[in-house]
């Protein structure tokens, strides 16, 4: 997009081929008692040095961003080597958009076809697309192709599954066919157990995992349940690292992997912007939503990146659409791309290694303390459910204020039956310092 | 020239169909697969699945198009041609045998004397060029 300046009398040339005196004129099909009316409430302008400084000051007040933390639930914070924010800065990518004669711009298409087949060799399925907006929207969307795929509209999804994505989800398909059935966590092992809700009108079995307790679960056994009935098996990932060391939800017989890709390099920000991944089976490509590229040989032998399978998409099939995605988080799936060729096979599986450790060792450490216990006996990745002598909002209070820690997150924001249990996430950005001056400040 | 078989019977939106009892077979003409260009892939419904006339029953894929295929006469899909998920490019080669898409128990088997007739077809494609 170009920046066009214009003057005042520019203005007026241009009202006056369209027949106004006033550019207020331009808003008169608008009722005017919701026009605004009056100057926009914001402060004067500022010098650019003033600006700086009123910046810094505001920057100073994110004490978060100095303290050692153990949130998790859903972002993560992990290393981004300078590469990812260097290369994302060159001015070929900035724009999201992939052009309407998408073939002209080959490098675009090239970094999309190398996401796309990152996440298959990731998540172990055939196919992948250019991204979603994120993790939860994704899970939305697998939700409908599901519907799409078996003609079935319920939807059997765990409780152990992120509440944020859950709620995303259900006002997304709000005004569809779908019929959303919760199913519970075992409270002893943190997994899903009971598969009572699965039935031949089921067409969706949805788990997330690990889950939002940070606990694996046993996709094989919820496999073969779906399957059993006819529905597909959606696996959801909301830290996209432990895809490094945790067998693929592909191998594991997923239908359709979507997830959160922020771990891969992309600041955690306010929960944003994110990227989200959707991968499944070759048979079920038509279902999918999102733009796909794909590689193909002209006349010459020359290879050459091509958007496929684009009749799904709105621009050409209109209302039929398989699914109106067709811009995707380019941006963000390019730092993705980035971060996962920098760190390659065994970086990935060194930094999923690294969190597992470091957690395993907070876990343990933690444990010892006398009066509390890890929640949930399942094997965890990077994440899991500490229960406390007392309220977690109360503990973790104090570990803020007197210890200058963020402990991780209160359990009972979102499950109000667990108020003493909070959620600790340890990754490779926490130090054993870090991890050592937690347990510490739960011991007092 | 389009090839435009005298035993079939046709409709506006170039479908084509074969009676046999209360039975329809159901498929694109040659003159739809020439203008879709090369098929790449069919929708297709699903056997027991209950349609009325002129209801899309699919959609046909070509390299540049989804085209809605609807159907002639009302009744249940009793066959699915499943050899076209494997070679869609027969609709191209052999529209009026190979290609054929959907078998319909009809509820109605007087409603396909209703469509036009392989001369009234002609006529109306050269009306329409």
């Amino acid at each position: 997009m170009r920046y066009i300046p214009n003057s005042p009398s520019e203005r007026d040339e241009m009202l006056t081929s369209v027949g106004l005196t006033n550019a207020k004129d331009l808003f008169r099909s608008i009722p005017e008692d919701v026009q605004l009316n009056r100057a926009l409430k914001i402060t004067e302008p500022l010098a650019e040095s003033e600006v700086i400084a009123a910046m810094e000051a505001m920057a100073a007040k994110n004490s978060a961003a100095t303290k050692p933390s153990f949130l998790g639930a859903g972002v993560y914070s992990h290393f981004s080597p300078t590469i990812v924010d260097h290369l994302i800065q060159r001015s070929e990518f900035f724009t999201s958009y992939t052009p309407y004669q998408p073939e002209i711009s080959q490098g675009t298409l090239q970094y999309i076809f190398e996401f796309q087949t990152l996440i298959c060799q990731l998540t172990g399925m055939e196919v992948a697309n250019a991204s979603m907006y994120d993790g939860s929207t994704a899970m939305a969307e697998a939700y409908l192709m599901a519907q799409r795929v078996t003609r079935r509209d319920k939807i059997v999804v765990a409780t152990s599954v992120h509440p944020e994505y859950r709620e995303v989800a259900r006002t997304y398909t709000h005004h569809g066919a779908a019929e959303i059935v919760s199913i519970p966590f075992d409270e002893r092992t943190g997994r899903v157990s009971d598969l009572s809700a699965l039935d031949d009108k089921t067409a969706a079995l949805v788990v997330q995992s690990p889950n939002f307790f940070g606990c694996v679960e046993n996709l094989e056994r919820l496999a073969a349940a779906a399957h059993a009935v006819g529905a597909l098996f959606v696996v959801v990932v909301t830290e996209a690292i432990s895809l490094g060391l945790l067998k693929s939800p592909g191998a594991c017989g997923a239908d359709i992997v979507v997830g959160e890709g922020q771990s891969f390099g992309i600041p955690m920000g306010f929960g944003g912007p994110h990227v989200g991944l959707f991968a499944t089976q070759e048979k079920f490509v038509r279902n999918m939503p999102g733009r796909l590229c794909g590689v193909a040989y002209d006349k010459n032998g020359n290879r050459g990146f091509v958007l496929t399978l684009s009749t799904r998409e709105q621009h050409i099939r209109r209302e039929k659409a398989t699914s109106n995605i067709c811009t995707n988080q380019g941006l963000i799936a390019l730092a993705a791309t980035i971060y996962m060729e920098t760190m390659g096979r065994k970086g990935l599986q060194e930094v999923a290694m690294q969190n597992a450790q470091k957690a395993a060792y907070a876990a343990k450490q933690i444990a010892a303390i006398d009066g509390y216990e890890i929640a949930f006996s399942a094997p965890t990745f990077n994440e899991f459910v500490v229960r406390g002598p007392r309220g977690s909002v109360e503990i973790l209070e104090k570990l803020r204020t007197q210890d200058g820690i963020i402990g991780g997150l209160s359990v009972s924001k979102y499950y109000s039956d667990k108020p003493n249990e909070f959620l600790v996430c340890v990754t490779e950005t926490n130090t054993k310092g870090h991890i050592d001056a937690l347990i510490e400040g739960l011991s007092e | 020239m389009s090839n435009i078989p005298e035993n079939l019977r046709y409709s506006k939106d170039h479908e084509w169909v074969e009676v046999e009892g209360d039975v329809a077979s159901i498929g694109i003409t040659d003159y739809a697969q020439h203008s879709l260009g090369d098929v790449v892939y069919i929708d297709m419904p699903r056997v027991g699945d209950k349609l009325s006339a002129h209801e899309a029953f699919g959609s046909v894929e070509s390299v540049k198009a989804v085209s809605e295929i609807f159907l002639p006469v009302a009744g249940e899909i009793v066959e699915v041609n499943d050899g076209l998920n494997d070679a869609p490019e027969a609709v191209n080669n052999d529209p009026y045998s190979a290609g054929w898409m959907v078998k319909v128990k009809m509820d109605n088997p007087g409603e396909a004397d209703a469509m036009l007739s392989a001369v009234e077809y002609e006529e109306y494609l050269s009306a329409s060029a």
